[in-house]
């Protein structure tokens, strides 16, 4: 059985909007929401400036009871999850649950209760841990919290690629209703990467900007931290235009691949074959490819190697590329999630989103990047890039959905 | 250049890179020692730790041999030693 898959429901927390529809308002304008950093004292690292989620309360979203119970990484999962669902329309009935999937990424899980703990224990000798620790950390935190609320009960875990985390997760789930296994699913990706240990092991690997995220640029200093979460619905085509919902585009393609070659130097080679492997499983042609969202961290290795990946793979085609983590930061283990919700609004907006803060061409980055203002383009196919340190690649590839797929002009 | 600093800049490069101090001389450059970006970053922290200094990220990516490293951390250790006190 293979079916095609639409996804009905997008819900999004991140710097540059805490829903879904303020994040694309701040990326269709072009507006970065990298400033200051307010989680962590002034003056303590190298790089004073990172995407948060500012003025984030728990307790806007949840009672204090369960906002106890999660790490700021899973609260933002949880959160992204309610806004998909909610506004697919989706119910989750007892029988459905059996047959759905929860399928979330993250890269580092529930460090910041880590951290906290940890601090109290070797710094103020305090000598007992907080009993919900463990479960707060874990990766699969975000996840468990989803199943949870809606009653879901087939497949449900976390996958952790690093940087390539949400997009694996998808691809994943994606193929899960693809393929029959199960009858919908909801899969993102969630981060929440502010705590001092672990910006302080980010200023030691010397790759984060101390200005600003320039993707592309010639003037590029390296990548800005981001945090958030993002989450899709994801339907059989045939259930959602039979329910009449708003459908955001399809899913119609995911390719994985591994460098197998360095920790973190990047290996164009590795890049290109998983953009080829998802084009190849969605059977689309090149040509007809209009955008790729891509991995765009604004390190010089990243940028180089990813240019020299895609003209590999698409040679003289023309494609716009443009990377929104110079709006949404690098949120990491929820990044492909974001980047994906940013592509699939792109496609059923008819715009794609810009490279934000881009100041000069790199001829070692030569191509169309769609600086700092957005672009009205009708497409149709589009790519999402995700490379993870360690060498895991992975890219989804998605459709505009038909015209008459469905209903609804929800913005 | 001083050899006391030269020595000492050698000895931590050996240790962090597991390699025959006699192998790294002022001449080499890091791709010569199959010293590459992360390998790079780990020898900063050793020297950082070592010296008691801090190499901005920029003056770090410029280093790229034994003899830059060791004038540049020659250079902010009398920077730090010519600070006043307190």
């Amino acid at each position: 059985m293979t079916r095609r898959v639409a996804v009905t429901g997008i819900g999004v927390i991140a710097a540059p909007g805490a829903t879904r529809a303020a994040f694309w308002e701040s990326l269709r304008e072009g507006r970065s929401a990298i400033r200051p950093m307010t989680l962590v004292p002034e003056g303590s690292l190298r790089f004073p400036n990172a995407a948060e989620v500012v003025d984030y309360r728990a307790s806007d979203y949840m009672g204090e009871k369960e906002a106890d119970l999660l790490d700021r990484f899973a609260q933002f999962a949880w959160i992204a999850a309610r806004e998909a669902v909610a506004e697919s329309g989706f119910v989750v009935t007892p029988g459905l649950g059996a047959r759905m999937a929860v399928v979330t990424g993250t890269s580092t899980g529930g460090q910041t209760s880590e951290d906290r703990e940890f601090y109290s224990l070797y710094a103020k000798g305090v000598s007992r841990i907080h009993p919900l620790t463990i479960p707060r950390t874990m990766a699969n935190a975000g996840t468990s919290c989803i199943a949870r609320e809606y009653g879901i009960g087939g497949p449900c875990y976390t996958v952790s690629t690093a940087c390539a985390s949400a997009t694996h997760a998808i691809g994943q789930a994606y193929w899960m209703v693809r393929n029959g296994v199960v009858d919908a699913a909801i899969a993102g990706g969630s981060e929440a990467p502010f705590s001092m240990g672990f910006l302080k092991a980010w200023e030691a690997m010397r790759i984060v900007a101390p200005d600003t995220c320039r993707p592309f640029s010639r003037d590029r200093k390296g990548l800005i931290l981001g945090e958030g979460a993002a989450m899709l619905v994801l339907e059989p085509m045939e259930a959602a235009r039979a329910r009449g919902a708003k459908i955001w585009g399809e899913i119609a393609g995911f390719g994985m691949s591994s460098d197998a070659y360095h920790l973190t130097q990047p290996l164009a080679d590795g890049a290109a074959r998983a953009m080829r492997g998802a084009l190849q499983d969605a059977g689309v042609d090149l040509g007809a490819v209009g955008y790729i969202n891509a991995h765009g961290t604004g390190t010089q290795a990243n940028d180089v190697t990813e240019a020299q990946a895609i003209r590999e793979v698409f040679g003289a085609e023309k494609v716009a590329v443009s990377s929104t983590k110079s709006m949404h930061g690098h949120a990491l283990g929820a990044a492909g999630a974001l980047e994906a919700a940013a592509t699939l609004m792109a496609l059923d907006q008819g715009l794609i989103p810009p490279t934000a803060n881009f100041t000069e061409a790199d001829p070692a980055c030569a191509l169309d990047v769609v600086p700092n203002t957005a672009r009205a383009a009708s497409i149709e196919w589009a790519l999402s890039n995700s490379f993870a340190f360690g060498g895991l690649n992975a890219v989804l590839v998605f459709r505009k959905a038909d015209a008459h797929a469905g209903h609804g002009t929800a913005v | 250049m001083s050899d006391q600093l030269t020595a000492s800049v050698i000895e931590v490069i050996a240790k962090t890179q597991h390699l025959p101090a006699e192998s790294i001389t002022l001449d080499k450059t890091f791709a010569e020692l199959k010293i590459d970006s992360l390998d790079g970053m780990n020898i900063l922290f050793a020297v950082e730790s070592e010296f008691d200094i801090s190499i901005p990220d920029e003056q770090a990516a410029a280093i790229k041999s034994v003899r830059e490293m060791v004038e540049g951390i020659e250079k902010l250790v009398a920077a730090k030693e010519a600070a006043p006190l307190g």
